[in-house]
C-alpha cells in the first residue's frame, strides 16, 4: 500500500473542515469517542450542528477562539492507499502554515466556494503550491448544492483558474465539483451532476500517479552518520565502516562508481546494507547504509553522487525564500543554514525582489521581508553546498535559515 | 518493495522516515536518550533505533520513568529487551521523587501525572539534550499538533502556540544549555500501522497485549485489573474476563478491552474494525478534561 501526503488549503468558511470531516467519516476514520467528544463540545458551545472542525482544532486556544492556529495532521486509509492530511489554516499565518504543509505534500487540495468563485486566497494558495512544487493540484469547487449543481458555474471557475494557472508552474491540475456537506463527488460520483464525467475526490486521491514524481535520475546521497561498530565485541565487524543516510535522488546500486563531495575522491559501492540484509538498489526516500570499496575519508555532511552527474558545488546561491518569523529578514544579516545534512552559516548579500503573492508582481525596491512574505535572495555561505535546483530535487534544493541567537527557524528556502 | 516501479509500501516509507529522524538525532546531539516503557510504541521505537545503527549498537541509553505501578509482565519484558540489545537502561523512579519530597502522592493514588517531575529531574540530572518519545499524532488531538523535533525550554515546557515551523525532512534541533528537544520518530504512524509493522517484523511484545484471562472490575466505563495497586471499591464487582490491553500505562489508569485476539493478525483485524480510539477506550488519565493531554504536555509530560 502506497502513502500519499496531501495538504488542504482554503479560505474561511469554504467548508474545508466539513470536507475533511466527510472524508474521515466516510472512510470510517472517525472513532465513536472522538465523535461523542466533539458532539458534546459542539452542544456546550451552542453550535447548531456537530462542528467537525473540532476534530482538528485540538488546542485549548483554538477551541476558545474558534480558529485553527497550526497545521494539524490527520490520518486515514482506504484499501488502496494510506493518506496523511496536512490541514493548513486559511486565515492567520496562512503562508507559513501552508508552506509547511506543502513542503512534504504529493498533492495540494484547494477549496473554493462555488458562490464566490476564485478569491484572493485561492490564488495565493495556488501560488504557494506551485512555489513549493507540489506535483499535483486539485481545485475542489465546493457548495455546488447552493448553486443548483450548475455546470456553468463550475466551468466559469475552472476557466478562470486555468487562466491564472498559466502564470504558474503546475504539473498536474484537476477540477472536481463537490458538496462536502451532502457528500456529492466526495466518495461516490454525484447523481446531481451527471454532466461531470471525472472522478470523485477520494477516487482521484486513490488513483493519482505519484511514483514518478520523485527524481530517479540524479543520484544523490547526503551522508548522515558514519557507522563504525569497531569497539564492540564482534571481531568480524572490526573493519566495518558504513555511511548511513537517506537517498535524496536517483538510484544507487552495488558496483556503481561514485564520487565523494567535497573531497572529489572516487570509489565504488561495495554494498548497500540494511538491518534486514543487503539490497540490490536504493532510491529515494530509502534509509540505507552504503559501504565503499576503498578506505577513504567520508563524514557527515559529505555527499555521494555519480562522477558524471554531480550537483553544483558553490558558496553563492540564489533562492526564493518564504519568511516564517516575526524577526524580519535583514540584508547583510548572518544566519545558520541547514541544507541536507550540512550545517553552515550564510550571509544575505542581496534581496533581488519581494513578490506580491496576490498579483505576482515583483517589487525590486523592497529592502526587507517580514513574516509571511516571499522574495528572491542571494546568499553567500561559509562553506560550499552541494545543490540542485529545487524544481529538480525537493531535497537537495531546499534549505532552512535559522536565527543564531534564538535558534528559531526563520525562513524556508528553495534553490534556483 | 517492488523495485521495477520504485515504490515503497506505506510501512517502508514510515520506517525510513523514522530511521532518518533517529540518525539525525544521534548525529546532532550530545546526549540523547530514548524513553522506553515496554509499551508497544516504545518497543517499535527501540527496534527502529537498533535498525538505524546496525550492525553497531544503539549509541544512546534508554530511560524508563517508573511509577512503581507497573504490570509485572511489562517490567520483565523491559529488562530482557535491553539486555538482548546491549543498551544501557536508566530508571527514573517516581517512588524516589516522592521519597525526596519532589512530588506528593495524590489522594487518588494515581501516579501518572507525577511522572512529569521525575522525567524532568532525570533529564536535568543526566543532562540529556534530546529525548525520544513514542507519541503519535493520531493518538490525541494535542499530539496532532506536535512537531517531530519539539523544543522544550529550561522548565521542560511546551508552547504549542509558538512552535518552530518544520519543513521537508529538515529538523531544527537548536537549543541552549538546559533546554532540550523532544523527538517523536513515530509522529506519522497510526495504531494500525504500528500493529501491521509489529506483525511484519515479528517484534516481540509484553504478553498483556494479547488475549488472556484476568480478574477485572468496572470503573468509569473501563475494565481495570485487580492488583496490589488497584482494588475494587464497594459495589465494584470482580469478574474474570478474557481481555487484552491496547495501551500499556500504569495499572490504575489503564483499562483492558474484552478481546479474544491472541495473534498479531487477530489484533490487526480488531484494530481495523474498532470504533474507539485507543486512548479514549483505555486511558483514564486522558479523561480529566477536554485538554488534559495539552495541559500535561505544556508542563513537560511525554
Amino acid at each position: 500500500m502506497e502513502l500519499l501526503r496531501f495538504a488542504t488549503a482554503g479560505s474561511v468558511d469554504d467548508g474545508k473542515s466539513t470536507l475533511i470531516g466527510r472524508l474521515l467519516y466516510d472512510t470510517k476514520s472517525i472513532f465513536e469517542d472522538q465523535l461523542e467528544s466533539i458532539e458534546r463540545t459542539s452542544r456546550d458551545r451552542g453550535d447548531e450542528q456537530t462542528n467537525l472542525a473540532l476534530l482538528t482544532d485540538g488546542l485549548r486556544a483554538e477551541r476558545e477562539q474558534g480558529i485553527t492556529i497550526d497545521v494539524a495532521y490527520r490520518y486515514f486509509a482506504t484499501p488502496k492507499r494510506k493518506f496523511i492530511i496536512a490541514d493548513t489554516p486559511g486565515h492567520i499565518q496562512y503562508t507559513r502554515n501552508m508552506v509547511t504543509g506543502a513542503s512534504t505534500a504529493n498533492l495540494a487540495l484547494i477549496l473554493v466556494d462555488a458562490r464566490n468563485g476564485l478569491v484572493e486566497q485561492s490564488r495565493r494558495h495556488a501560488f504557494i503550491a506551485s512555489l513549493l512544487r507540489v506535483p499535483h493540484l486539485v481545485l475542489c469547487v465546493n457548495k455546488m448544492d447552493l448553486v443548483d449543481y450548475d455546470e456553468a458555474v463550475f466551468d466559469r471557475i475552472k476557466n478562470e483558474f486555468r487562466q491564472f494557472a498559466t502564470k504558474l508552474d503546475i504539473g498536474d491540475l484537476s477540477f472536481i465539483p463537490v458538496s462536502a456537506l451532502h457528500g456529492d463527488n466526495i466518495v461516490h460520483r454525484s447523481e446531481h451532476m451527471p454532466w461531470y464525467d471525472g472522478s470523485s475526490l477520494l477516487h482521484h486521491l486513490e488513483e493519482v500517479h505519484i511514483a514518478s514524481d520523485r527524481n530517479l535520475i540524479d543520484a544523490r546521497f547526503p551522508v548522515q552518520y558514519v557507522i563504525r561498530p569497531q569497539a564492540q565485541t564482534n571481531h568480524e565487524l572490526h573493519d566495518y565502516r558504513g555511511y548511513a543516510g537517506m537517498v535524496a535522488g536517483g538510484v544507487f546500486k552495488p558496483g556503481d562508481d561514485v564520487v565523494v563531495l567535497p573531497s572529489g575522491l572516487q570509489s565504488r559501492i561495495a554494498s548497500i546494507d540494511t538491518a534486514k540484509g543487503p539490497v540490490d538498489e536504493a532510491f529515494a526516500p530509502m534509509s540505507v547504509t552504503i559501504r565503499l570499496a576503498d578506505d577513504i575519508d567520508v563524514s557527515r555532511g559529505d555527499m555521494l553522487c555519480r562522477p558524471h552527474n554531480q550537483p553544483r558545488v558553490t558558496q553563492d546561491v540564489d533562492a526564493m525564500v518564504c519568511w516564517l518569523s516575526e524577526l524580519p529578514l535583514s540584508v547583510r544579516g548572518m544566519y545558520a543554514l541547514k541544507h541536507t545534512t550540512r550545517n553552515v552559516r550564510a550571509q544575505v548579500r542581496e534581496l533581488d525582489y519581494r513578490i506580491d503573492i496576490n498579483s505576482l508582481h515583483r517589487d525590486e525596491t523592497a529592502d526587507g521581508l517580514s513574516l509571511n512574505e516571499i522574495g528572491r535572495v542571494r546568499l553567500r555561505t561559509t562553506q560550499p553546498l552541494f545543490i540542485d535546483e529545487y524544481r529538480r530535487n525537493r531535497t537537495t534544493g531546499s534549505f532552512l535559515l535559522i536565527d543564531e541567537a534564538t535558534g528559531t527557524t526563520v525562513a524556508a528556502g528553495m534553490l534556483l | 518493495m517492488s523495485s521495477h516501479t520504485y515504490e515503497l509500501t506505506h510501512l517502508e516509507a514510515l520506517e525510513s522516515e523514522s530511521i532518518h529522524i533517529i540518525r539525525e538525532v544521534a548525529a546532532e546531539f550530545e546526549r540523547p536518550v530514548l524513553l522506553f516503557s515496554g509499551g508497544k510504541d516504545s518497543v517499535i521505537m527501540l527496534h527502529l533505533a537498533a535498525k538505524a545503527f546496525w550492525p553497531a549498537r544503539v549509541p544512546f541509553p534508554v530511560m524508563h520513568v517508573d511509577t512503581g505501578h507497573n504490570f509485572p509482565e511489562v517490567l520483565d519484558f523491559r529488562d530482557s529487551t535491553v539486555e538482548k540489545l546491549g543498551v544501557r537502561l536508566v530508571v527514573a523512579s517516581v517512588e524516589d521523587s516522592i521519597d525526596k519530597g519532589r512530588v506528593r502522592e495524590r489522594p487518588d493514588g494515581i501516579r501518572n501525572p507525577l511522572q512529569t517531575v521525575t522525567l524532568l529531574d532525570a533529564i536535568n540530572e543526566h543532562q540529556f539534550d534530546a529525548v525520544f518519545g513514542g507519541a503519535r499524532r493520531d493518538e490525541e488531538k494535542a499530539r496532532a499538533k506536535e512537531r517531530v523535533f519539539s523544543f522544550r525550554d529550561e522548565f521542560g515546557q511546551w508552547d504549542p502556540k509558538n512552535q518552530r515551523p518544520e519543513l521537508w525532512s529538515l529538523y531544527n534541533g537548536r537549543h541552549h544549555k538546559g533546554e532540550h528537544i523532544r523527538v517523536f520518530p513515530l509522529s506519522n504512524w497510526t495504531e494500525l500501522d504500528v500493529w501491521q509493522y509489529l506483525a511484519q517484523e515479528e517484534i516481540e511484545l509484553p504478553s498483556i497485549y494479547f488475549a488472556h484471562e484476568r480478574q477485572v472490575f468496572r470503573r468509569d466505563g473501563m475494565w481495570l485489573a485487580v492488583s496490589e495497586h488497584t482494588r475494587p471499591r464497594e459495589g465494584e464487582e470482580i469478574v474474570t474476563l478474557t481481555v487484552r490491553y491496547r495501551t500499556v500505562g500504569d495499572i490504575p489508569v489503564t483499562g483492558a478491552v474484552e478481546s479474544a485476539a491472541s495473534s498479531y493478525d487477530d489484533v490487526i483485524a480488531e484494530t481495523a474494525a474498532t470504533r474507539m480510539t485507543e486512548r479514549g477506550a483505555t486511558r483514564a488519565d486522558d479523561r480529566l478534561s477536554e485538554a488534559a493531554m495539552e495541559d500535561r504536555k505544556r508542563e513537560g509530560y511525554f
